[in-house]
């Protein structure tokens, strides 16, 4: 899948080679520990304080439970079933336009339990919403069978020191089935969420993975106006910039026809970046502001919090997001076996 | 390879009492990762889990470790040289090395591959 846009047709190919269901947005670590590259996709605009966060899940045969667990960066207001062709439309957009042309981690709430905050069922998805220090989270996914690989303690830490919110998605192969859903079909998932400080988690793709191994994702930004980036994807650093122009006007149209995406505004930025990189780069997060403002090394991970990050469960002041204008944030994710018995191969 | 457990016997000639090695785990890790101790004397080696993921603490050579690579079993906990330790505890065992180096290790599918290797030196 290395180098391939994430077209309808590379992403059938990926799934035909897999008898595993898949995410949008996911490394996938199987039975035996062996970690296989999907190419993923995944988009988020921010508008009026709001960032609007879409993946799918796709279904690729098999049977049994996969989970996947996303770290956010505010509390989601709404979890909903996606649009039916936001992220193909993204896709058609930007590969019509490419022929043209380490810290110190606090862990504060590692000692309590994970709060459950919502729980959303859509198809044959189930969406827990989580709210914990990386300890509380690690221990609530392993509690409810997620088999985390030896980087997660310090990898949910490391999003935990910022925003201890984090979604936890469990796709259930066996309800796909019954449901009759095919081979190749997604189930999109649209997560609107207030926060004033957008950032892209992309440490969280290299989850599982070896140093060496690479880590390809597609991540598309929609903002009032071009964006700035930190670090700033300069190809060297494991992202590159693929894509970044006005919005067309059939974009947004289209965009703002489908289910739930009437938030999309009537003009935008809109920035494809390519993550091409090894796991051992992608160390650090992607902090945007489309304001004058430049973007927060802390929303990279790049800078420890000096105080622990507020959970925002509630729309701020809108003053605050008048002047912060529009700006766009994808989050990533990993997928991880879910199995009732945490062991499959130790001795 | 055998590892001889120690047998605390009461009485006038009662053995030393063991001597105590700390072990953390914490990010997958343990700390610290390499140990010397005194061949043919009782060691306890306390080993706490910091972490929010079960680990295995097992002590062999090469031979033990190998088979360890390929083995199925679901949980230790019953030998002294093979621990189970689940997220969050701490999990106590006594073992008098001989001299020699003994490798410590998770064989949790990758954590090997992540680091969780330390090593045991026992000198006469």
């Amino acid at each position: 899948m290395r180098r391939l846009l994430a077209g309808a047709a590379a992403l059938l190919a990926a799934l035909l080679a897999s008898t595993t269901p898949a995410a949008a947005c996911a490394g996938l670590i199987g039975p035996n520990g062996a970690v296989n590259l999907l190419r993923t996709t995944t988009f988020a605009g921010y508008h009026d304080g709001v960032e609007h966060y879409v993946t799918s899940f796709q279904f690729a045969g098999g049977s049994g439970q996969f989970g996947s667990l996303v770290p956010l960066p505010g509390v989601p207001a709404e979890v909903i079933r996606g649009g039916d062709w936001t992220l193909q439309r993204l896709v058609r957009e930007t590969e019509v336009l490419a022929k043209r042309g380490a810290f110190p981690l606090a862990s504060a709430a590692s000692a309590q339990d994970a709060v459950v905050l919502q729980q959303v069922r859509i198809d044959a998805l189930d969406i827990t919403i989580l709210k914990g220090g990386g300890d509380a989270v690690g221990r609530w996914a392993t509690e409810h069978g997620f088999r985390l690989p030896p980087d997660a303690p310090e990898v949910l830490d490391f999003y935990a020191a910022r925003s201890p919110i984090f979604m936890a998605a469990v796709f259930d192969a066996d309800a796909a089935k019954a449901r009759g859903q095919k081979i190749g079909d997604g189930t999109p998932v649209h997560l609107a969420i207030p926060t004033s400080a957008p950032w892209v988690p992309l440490r969280i793709l290299g989850l599982g993975k070896s140093a060496q191994d690479r880590v390809d994702a597609d991540v598309y930004l929609l903002t009032d106006a071009r964006p700035q980036m930190l670090p700033a994807p300069i190809g060297l650093n494991g992202m590159r910039i693929g894509h970044s122009a006005a919005a067309t006007a059939s974009l947004l149209n289209d965009l703002s026809s489908d289910k739930g995406m009437g938030w999309v505004p009537s003009s935008a930025w809109l920035t494809k970046v390519v993550i091409d990189g090894s796991a051992a780069q992608l160390k650090y997060d992607l902090a945007i502001s489309a304001t004058a403002a430049a973007p927060s090394p802390v929303a990279a991970g790049l800078e420890s919090p000096s105080i622990p990050v507020p959970v925002r469960s509630e729309l701020p002041a809108l003053a605050v997001f008048a002047i912060s204008g529009l700006s766009l944030v994808a989050l990533g994710g990993v997928l991880l076996l879910r199995s009732p018995n945490h062991r499959t191969a130790n001795g | 390879m055998a590892l001889v457990t120690t047998l605390f016997v009461t009485g006038a000639c009662a053995p030393a009492a063991p001597r105590r090695i700390e072990i953390r785990i914490h990010y997958s890790k343990f700390e610290p990762s390499t140990i010397q101790v005194p061949a043919g004397v009782p060691v306890t080696f306390v080993i706490r889990n910091d972490d929010p993921i079960d680990h295995e603490w097992l002590i062999g050579d090469a031979a033990f470790h190998a088979r360890h690579r390929a083995g199925t079993e679901p949980v230790h906990g019953d030998r002294p040289d093979e621990v189970s330790v689940p997220a969050n505890t701490t999990k106590t065992t006594t073992l008098t090395l001989p001299a020699g180096v003994y490798a410590y290790i998770c064989h949790f599918p990758l954590h090997e591959q992540y680091g969780m290797v330390g090593a045991v030196t026992a000198r006469s």
